[in-house]
């Protein structure tokens, strides 16, 4: 394919560095979180997640060169990979801390629900990309796109992953409420969904109901399910203004966190870098997704402004309740914060997104 | 491409709506911003204080108590390690599976290993079970070879008393006990802590100060799993001081196995300064028990039995003296002058007075009796119409005078006054006047004379040494454990007696022929190796109203009390004892016996200084 040179001209650097230095502050974290101080040396995880932040800019590249109006047709045959890998999952799946979540591809293991994210935003974006009705969409016009994403919903559910099901629905509605859903309308949806919640609450794995009911109260078993909270929140707040200093958490170090190099990444950073290194951490997502909506207001097309909204909501939602679970504002729910969580899957499909997003701003400019 | 030509445009309200989301995030990522202020800021000390706390335990490292020797530098008192077993469930994966291996190991029952689990339920997270106390050496072993099959035991370090006299000194030296929840109150300013041993009795208890170590410490880093990281910050604990007694470790050896079977007491004492050589009271108990960790059971045992084997007689039992009161009065009589000494009074056997009949013990009497004789022969009549002429409130002048009636001020627990009666304190006990009827029994030492065995002890020695009375005391010296010296003791004079030198030559002459003349009571005490002089007593301890009944006959309760009060050599007086053998029956028989035992092992000890290298046996080892 050729390239044309305006598109060269008009390459994103900003939102490139802003991915890269994110990604760089996560193997850094990475290093500490799985340092170990008796034997001086940290696990392999923060070079391997070097190796996927190479592997993720090609991936990166590579989804800048195809023009994004093509993705159009590939979004049902890529959602439909998606929703075979997550059936496969259930089957063929290996088992990690109580679920069923990954493909073992030899060199690989492949979580499935990463892509799903993508897969939902994508579908999505193909189906609103037309004219929105007067007035809006009402659910019944919404039929089509709930049948694409409730399988994907359902599907990591079982695994189960909460977290990545918290976080497809929470895409969905956003990616709705903005491409044109009535207000009427979402009113009566979170309204059922409210409804549904008690349902839902028998289907709860008893580890998850637990995490509810200790979020509520997380001093009802501090030495259990409340440990996690109480442990993270001491390492937050540990912190203080300037940290205790780069692989001087000692909450981290001596292991009172929890998944401290993946879910809980962030209690790592807070506890070793302080106030203002969370300050800074959240100013760069904050950059890059202001960044992003920037690309969405812009757009040239509904398509390719759906597509890049439907990636700044996965960040965003990721973002926001990673954090606010881990300083115990929110359940624990397992999400992974993007770019600075350890996993391959995760980083891939982040940076594949990021890609699409300079996809997008690259192409405004060219008819 | 044809379908590149006809996408939609993005509408203005879709713009505005994406504008909305802008506003949206900035407002949750300001509030994700106020939550972390809130925590690293505002509670941010709290937060940091709990991070120390999560990871930073106390190790606290006992100080080793101090060492205990004797007065030639043999030890009695020794600190050594000893090992607990203990057992952490949390750090085990299966805390049945270890149990059931370490029960294996150790050969002990699987029951009663496993009981321990529901015993201790109640324990926070991470506190260790006590699995065995001062376990032995092939327990250690086995554990230490064992340690990847028994996840959670552990063995703790931890220096244990080991008394080497065993039981024989039990009482002099006292014993440890954990630190009680009211000591604890008033001694927390003092560096004591939860678990502590502190000296509850006799010397441990009295010399504590010296005897204690300080507790060192470590701040050990843990991670989540409890497990030791590293070492932050430690405090060397300091050694507790040694404290040289006067007490001969050969010399209370001795003594105690003389006093083997018997109840009672005997105290020897350096004659010249007040000095304890030797102190055993009976029956005893081995402090080595409390300092294994003494069980309830063990402890009611003790306080139960009604032999009370937790006193020390020497200074808590009180007793009549018997005839060996009758020093008293041979002193009163010569220095009041009250009789001639040469002057006989007559012995039929017994003495009426007033509607009372005074028996002597020997029923056919003994004749004209002079002082001497009636010391010798330790005639009850000659002392009964002394008595009546010297009159009580004299005769309890030079009692006290004496050291009787008043504490020594030795320093050892609960140490008893005694009574020494006189008209004054009959009226204040019962609001009567003395009657002259009462004065023969105080005479010979019976009625309401009571005294403690280190009185006695005491008074023999200032008899023996012309007239001084010190105050009984048995630490020579303390030293830290480098040598430097920290305090050192010498003899401290209670009174100089004032008495004339004829006096006390005079009763000790009559002393000498108690032990070294035919008709002496204390025969039984006479040495081929040291003159000897003493006294015997026979004190009842049921009044026999005209009756002699062999004291064989009697049940032991009411058998009479055997003493003997001695000193040696006669010219030059080194040593006393005093000798209290309950119910052992005649003084003469019962007790002299065991006080010629320890004056003649003295005198060995001084006279062959090989014998010192032969009985101090370096690295010996009395303890288990």
């Amino acid at each position: 394919m050729q390239i044309d040179r305006r598109l060269i001209a008009h390459f994103d650097w900003t939102l490139l560095s802003l991915t890269l230095a994110l990604t760089l502050l996560g193997i850094l974290t990475i290093h500490s979180a799985t340092y170990s101080i008796t034997e001086e040396q940290a696990s392999g995880l923060a070079s391997k997640q070097f190796y996927w932040l190479m592997m993720g800019m090609v991936a990166l590249l590579g989804s800048l060169a195809l023009d994004y109006h093509h993705l159009d047709r590939l979004a049902y045959p890529f959602y439909g990979i998606v929703l075979l890998l997550l059936f496969l999952v259930l089957f063929i799946g290996s088992t990690g801390g109580g679920s069923q979540r990954w493909i073992n591809l030899g060199f690989f293991t492949l979580q499935p629900s990463e892509p799903a994210k993508l897969a939902t935003v994508m579908v999505l974006a193909k189906y609103l990309q037309y004219d929105e009705p007067r007035g809006g969409y009402r659910l019944r016009d919404l039929w089509f796109p709930f049948l694409f994403v409730a399988p994907l919903i359902l599907l990591t559910l079982v695994q189960p992953d909460l977290g990545t099901a918290v976080i497809l629905v929470f895409v969905l509605l956003s990616i709705l409420l903005i491409g044109g859903l009535r207000l009427r309308s979402f009113l009566y949806m979170v309204g059922a969904g409210m409804a549904f919640c008690p349902i839902a609450w028998h289907f709860l794995k008893p580890y998850q109901k637990k995490r509810i009911l200790t979020f509520l109260n997380p001093d009802l078993d501090p030495l259990g399910a409340g440990y996690h909270v109480i442990q993270s929140k001491i390492a937050i707040g540990s912190g203080r203004w300037l940290g205790k200093g780069y692989l001087k958490g000692t909450q981290n170090q001596l292991d009172f966190l929890p998944a401290q190099h993946t879910d809980f990444v962030f209690s790592v950073f807070a506890e070793e870098w302080g106030f203002l290194g969370c300050l800074i951490l959240l100013a760069l997502y904050f950059a890059l997704m202001a960044f992003c909506l920037r690309v969405v207001v812009r757009g040239r097309d509904r398509f390719g402004s759906l597509l890049v909204l439907g990636i700044v909501t996965i960040f965003f939602w990721q973002v926001v309740i990673n954090v606010a679970m881990v300083t115990g504002v929110l359940p624990v729910v397992g999400i992974p914060l993007p770019l600075l969580s350890y996993g391959g899957s995760s980083l891939l499909s982040m940076m594949v997104g990021i890609g699409l997003v300079m996809n997008v701003n690259m192409r405004r400019f060219t008819f | 491409m044809l379908s590149l030509t006809f996408r939609k445009e993005v509408d203005p309200e879709f713009r505005r709506r994406a504008e909305l989301l802008i506003v949206l995030a900035s407002v949750i990522f300001l509030f994700l911003v106020g939550r972390l202020f809130f925590l690293q800021m505002v509670q941010g000390e709290r937060f940091t204080y709990l991070s120390e706390n999560n990871r930073i335990r106390l190790k606290k490292i006992p100080g080793t108590r101090g060492m205990v020797f004797d007065r030639r530098g043999q030890l009695l008192v020794d600190s050594r390690p000893s090992f607990d077993l203990l057992f952490v469930p949390e750090d085990a994966t299966d805390p049945e599976l270890t149990l059931r291996s370490l029960a294996r190991f150790l050969g002990r029952d699987e029951g009663e290993l496993l009981k321990l689990l529901d015993q201790n339920k109640a324990r926070s997270p991470f506190e260790e079970i006590v699995v065995g106390r001062d376990v032995d050496w092939r327990s250690v072993v086995t554990v230490e070879t064992h340690q990847l099959d028994l996840p959670g035991v552990n063995l703790r370090i931890r220096p244990r008393r080991s008394y080497l006299l065993n039981a024989m000194a039990a009482h002099l030296l006292g014993y440890l006990g954990e630190i009680g929840p009211k000591q604890l109150t008033s001694l927390k300013t003092r560096g004591y802590g939860m678990g502590d041993e502190i000296g509850q009795f006799g010397l441990e208890r009295r010399w504590e100060e010296f005897l204690r170590g300080r507790n060192g410490g470590q701040q050990v880093e843990v991670n989540a799993m409890g497990q030791r990281v590293r070492v932050l910050h430690e405090v060397e604990d300091v050694p507790g001081s040694s404290v040289f007694l006067t007490l001969d470790r050969d010399l209370q050896e001795t003594a105690g196995e003389a006093m083997q079977g018997k109840d009672g007491a005997l105290v020897a004492l350096d004659v010249n300064n007040g000095a304890i050589l030797a102190m055993v009271s009976n029956p005893a108990f081995d402090p080595n028990a409390f300092a294994r960790g003494i069980t309830t059971e063990e402890w009611r045992g003790l306080n139960r039995d009604r032999l009370h084997p937790l006193n020390n007689r020497a200074v808590q039992g009180t007793f009549p003296p018997g005839s060996t009161f009758k020093i008293v009065l041979a002193i009163a009589a010569l220095e009041e002058g009250v009789i001639q000494p040469d002057t006989p009074l007559m012995c039929h056997g017994s003495m009426a007075f007033g509607n009372r009949v005074f028996r002597d013990w020997k029923k056919e009497g003994h004749g004209a009796v002079d002082l001497h004789r009636g010391i010798v022969e330790s005639c009850d009549v000659y002392f009964y119409q002394l008595g009546q002429r010297i009159g009580i409130d004299r005769i309890a002048k030079y009692a006290r005078l004496l050291g009787l009636g008043e504490k020594t001020g030795v320093g050892l627990d609960d140490e008893r006054t005694g009574i020494i009666p006189d008209s004054e304190w009959k009226m204040k006990r019962f609001g009567q006047p003395w009657f002259p009827g009462e004065t023969p029994s105080a005479s010979i030492g019976q009625g309401y004379v009571n005294v403690t065995p280190l009185q006695m002890a005491n008074l023999i020695a200032t008899v023996a040494n012309g007239g001084t009375l010190y105050r009984p005391w048995f630490v020579r010296r303390v030293e830290s454990l480098d040598g430097a010296l920290i305090h050192e003791y010498g003899p401290e004079k209670i009174r100089s007696l004032n008495l004339k030198e004829s006096t006390l030559q005079y009763v000790r002459s009559a002393l000498r022929d108690v032990v070294n003349t035919g008709p002496g009571t204390g025969g039984r005490a006479r040495s081929t190796v040291i003159q000897i002089g003493g006294k015997t007593g026979t004190a009842q301890v049921a009044e026999m109203r005209g009756n002699y009944v062999k004291n064989e006959q009697l049940s032991y309760l009411l058998r009479d009390h055997a003493w003997f009060v001695a000193f040696a050599p006669v010219d030059h007086p080194e040593i006393a004892v005093a000798t209290l053998v309950e119910h052992g029956g005649h003084g003469g028989s019962a007790a002299a016996p065991l006080a010629k035992k320890v004056i003649e092992k003295y005198f060995s000890l001084k006279n062959h200084p090989s014998d010192q290298q032969l009985a101090s046996k370096p690295g010996e080892s009395g303890a288990n």
